[in-house]
């Protein structure tokens, strides 16, 4: 059997690591949004075989328009992305007239700031209420549950293990955006919000193996039944974990480039929620049970 | 969820002959779900039997699945709606009216099932309107951007009307767009100050009385007097709505337009012509336009990468679970069955989104699985024989699959009910796909484990990947 919370002081340091890397990464470059979550628009057209202009030729032959913060950037072989702020349909005609009768445009979305900030505190009050809905569900599952702690403290514990997986994927956006360019849009908030489901199936797994041994043994001192039932449940975490990282692996290397960074938030996010849930949660309960007890 | 609520309370499957009875009906169900999902093979099928078969076989009903905008390509487009024109109590039915015009507007260009909602958030009034498979998105843009209009006009003279026919006939594309018979006057529906529904004096039909403003009179009084006589007809949207024929000069400016509708049909026409008179000026604030190929190509991909996910899970079943392995494999091939076949039943609009919800899903179902298995091996190790270590593993993994599965329906809920429509269809499948699959593992692994076990795999336990710890 592992010593996993004799050891938890090792696992609590790597995590406040991370978490200490995320709010410094999240501070200093902030997030990149998308424009579903500010306004503006993309569009993204393709050349036919071999036909595509040298990128500068491009912008040249858009400068009459006087699009606002345009910049362009080459997709595959035949492909360009444009990104400038957010237009009216007349200008958008107007941009393919220039660029010739032989494109095929295959994507255009141009979205205006009220809809964007709308999203926004729309997806942040989705995350809050799953945030809350589910700690709330916890403490009413384990309502059964007194002794030594009650269950309102493991719904506290798991909000805990929440807000550390979600702050590592938001921290790692923070840098790749800041130094790839990469966006957050809506898929970003969505890929949260599974995280924080499966993180919280993880965890729920275990606290429940605490709850039925509770019932089990009796005798045996909390620290240690909370170590036994996270050895108990250790390989079906990584199992689990692993299968799902799986599927999406392949989802990251088949799936194309639209979801691409939709699915890393989810690799990352499930990676630190499996983490978490054996490294963190069940640790922080047996830490809370010490704390209480020594006075 | 109940307390102390389990599968063996639930379900009484202890019965091996009712076992196989579930297994058999679960069966029949999830091969009638795969013929569903793809019917060509049942219906290649058939036309091979038909040409020895006494009775005809019928072919497979057939339900597409219903593809969301970025799959099949296709525009979203948001107008943000101008109400400060129409007092508060009326917004509604004003933005309701403005809806039927454009729906009637969008069915014009044939995009089968045309999306057209009102949406009120904090700020302001919205019309939302999707459009699948359209290939002239620019062309639908202008023609739903203009306020409702209503339109009279005139006849044109025999011999300018034998002119458009004949260049018409003789293909010349000037005349193509034209109307032979009527030409356009400077009387539209901007002059129009209400309209209301009266019955006719004479025949009791009822019939739609529209009252202009100074200016509009004044041009309804030029309209009338040099067609007494003849008719002037009166569009509604391009439409021809009606085609009176002026007895005589019209003064005071207003109008009666007596068609053969009924009372419904009238009350409609004088509220759109309301909104016409009334207009709700919109501007399109956002769109979202996705070109056909793009969506095929992304279909395409995520199709793969499903395929691809589920082999490596399922492998990765086999090879780390064994005998077990396998018949969870089988389990999740029904439950992909049943799902898919809910998708196209319900039928669930299936996004980029929703389908990496899916393939999520499929590795929240092998959880299910994972979890029981791994329960049943434990209870194994405790010295127990295999047949009530699966009981007591299905028992005690119950309600850890029960709570882990109820928080992602929290999440999933959350999702549906307080995002936009983009991120809907992920929670959707997401949503399906767990509950699915907490029944895929009730019934499904449970009753194959139970039946093919207990009978043949006392005796090679290696299959199980287990070891009894006192062997």
């Amino acid at each position: 059997m592992l010593d996993i919370i004799g050891k938890r002081k090792i696992y609590y340091a790597i995590s406040a690591i991370f978490i200490a890397a995320s709010i410094m990464a999240l501070l200093l470059w902030g997030l990149k949004f998308g424009i579903d979550f500010k306004g503006g628009s993309i569009l993204e057209v393709a050349y036919p075989d071999n036909k595509r202009p040298v990128m500068n030729q491009i912008i040249d032959s858009l400068k009459p328009l006087k699009l606002n913060d345009l910049r362009i950037s080459p997709i595959g072989d035949n492909g360009v992305n444009f990104r400038f702020r957010e237009t009216d349909e007349e200008t958008h005609q107007k941009i393919i007239k220039i660029l010739g009768g032989n494109i095929e445009e295959r994507r255009f979305s141009s979205i205006g700031p009220t809809i964007g900030t709308e999203l926004k505190q729309k997806s942040i009050k989705a995350v809050i209420i799953v945030l809350f809905g589910i700690s709330l569900y916890i403490a009413w599952a384990f309502r059964k549950v007194f002794q030594p702690l009650s269950s309102w403290r493991y719904g506290v514990v798991t909000l805990a293990a929440l807000f550390h997986d979600l702050i590592i994927p938001v921290g790692l956006f923070a840098f790749l955006g800041h130094f790839y360019g990469v966006e957050i849009g809506t898929n970003f908030i969505v890929a949260l919000l599974v995280v924080l489901g499966f993180s919280v199936h993880d965890t729920i797994v275990v606290f429940d193996r605490i709850r039925e041994n509770l019932k089990r043994y009796v005798s045996l001192d909390f620290v240690a039944l909370v170590n036994q039932s996270v050895n108990e449940t250790l390989v079906r975490s990584i199992n689990t974990s692993f299968t799902v990282l799986l599927t999406l692996l392949a989802l990251y290397v088949f799936g194309g480039e639209t979801l691409k960074y939709f699915i890393l938030a989810l690799m990352v996010g499930i990676f630190s929620g499996t983490y978490s849930s054996i490294f963190i949660a069940s640790p922080l309960l047996a830490s809370w049970f010490k704390v209480l007890n020594k006075n | 969820m109940i307390p102390g609520y389990s599968p063996n309370k639930l379900f009484k499957l202890d019965a091996v002959k009712k076992m196989r009875f579930t297994i058999i009906a679960i069966f029949i169900v999830a091969i009638i779900a795969a013929f569903f999902i793809y019917p060509s093979v049942w219906d290649k099928a058939v036309s091979k039997i038909n040409v020895i078969s006494p009775v005809r076989l019928p072919n497979f009903i057939k339900v597409p699945f219903k593809l969301g905008l970025d799959l099949a390509g296709g525009t979203r487009l948001i107008y943000s709606a101008d109400v400060s024109g129409v007092k508060s109590q009326d917004t509604s039915s004003a933005m309701s009216g403005l809806r039927d015009v454009i729906e009637r507007r969008v069915n014009l260009f044939g995009v089968s099932e045309p999306v057209v909602e009102v949406e009120h958030s904090a700020s302001e009034w919205r019309l939302i309107v999707e459009l699948a498979g359209i290939k002239d998105i620019s062309q639908a843009i202008a023609l739903i951007g203009e306020t409702p209009f209503l339109e009279f006009k005139e006849q044109r003279g025999d011999a300018e009307t034998q002119k458009i026919l004949n260049e018409q006939k003789a293909g010349n594309k000037e005349y193509l767009s034209q109307d032979p018979y009527f030409r356009s006057t400077d009387l539209n529906g901007k002059y129009i100050k209400s309209a209301k529904v009266e019955f006719s004096q004479n025949t009791y039909q009822p019939e739609v009385s529209v009252q202009f403003d100074g200016e509009g009179a004044k041009i309804f009084e030029d309209l009338t007097k040099r067609n007494v006589g003849k008719q002037v007809s009166i569009y509604l949207d391009g439409l021809p709505i009606s085609a009176p024929v002026v007895r005589e000069q019209i003064s005071g400016g207003s109008a009666v337009i007596s068609g053969k509708f009924n009372i419904n049909e009238a009350k409609k026409l004088a509220e759109r012509l309301n909104a016409g008179a009334l207009p709700v000026p919109i501007k399109l604030v956002s769109q979202d336009s996705i070109g056909a190929s793009l969506g095929q190509d992304s279909l395409n991909k995520s199709f793969k990468a499903g395929l691809i996910g589920f082999l490596a899970v399922v492998i990765f079943m086999v090879l780390y679970y064994r005998f077990p392995g396998i018949i969870a494999a089988v389990a999740l091939l029904m439950y992909a069955a049943l799902v898919l076949a809910l998708f196209k039943l319900i039928p669930v609009t299936l996004t980029l989104a929703g389908v990496a919800g899916f393939i999520l899903s499929i590795g929240m179902a092998v959880d299910a699985n994972i979890l029981i298995f791994e329960r049943i091996k434990e209870e194994f190790r405790d010295g127990k024989e295999l047949g009530s270590a699966i009981d007591d593993g299905f028992v005690r993994a119950w309600p850890s699959i029960r709570d882990s599965n109820i928080s992602t329906l929290i999440t999933t809920l959350v999702l549906y009910y307080f995002t936009t429509s983009v991120v809907r269809g992920f929670a959707l499948t997401l949503g399906i796909g767990v509950i699915v699959s907490m029944f895929s593992a009730i019934f499904v692994t449970r009753s194959l484990l139970k039946i093919f076990s207990i009978s043949s795999l006392e005796k090679l336990p290696w299959l199980m990947g287990i070891k009894h710890s006192n062997t």
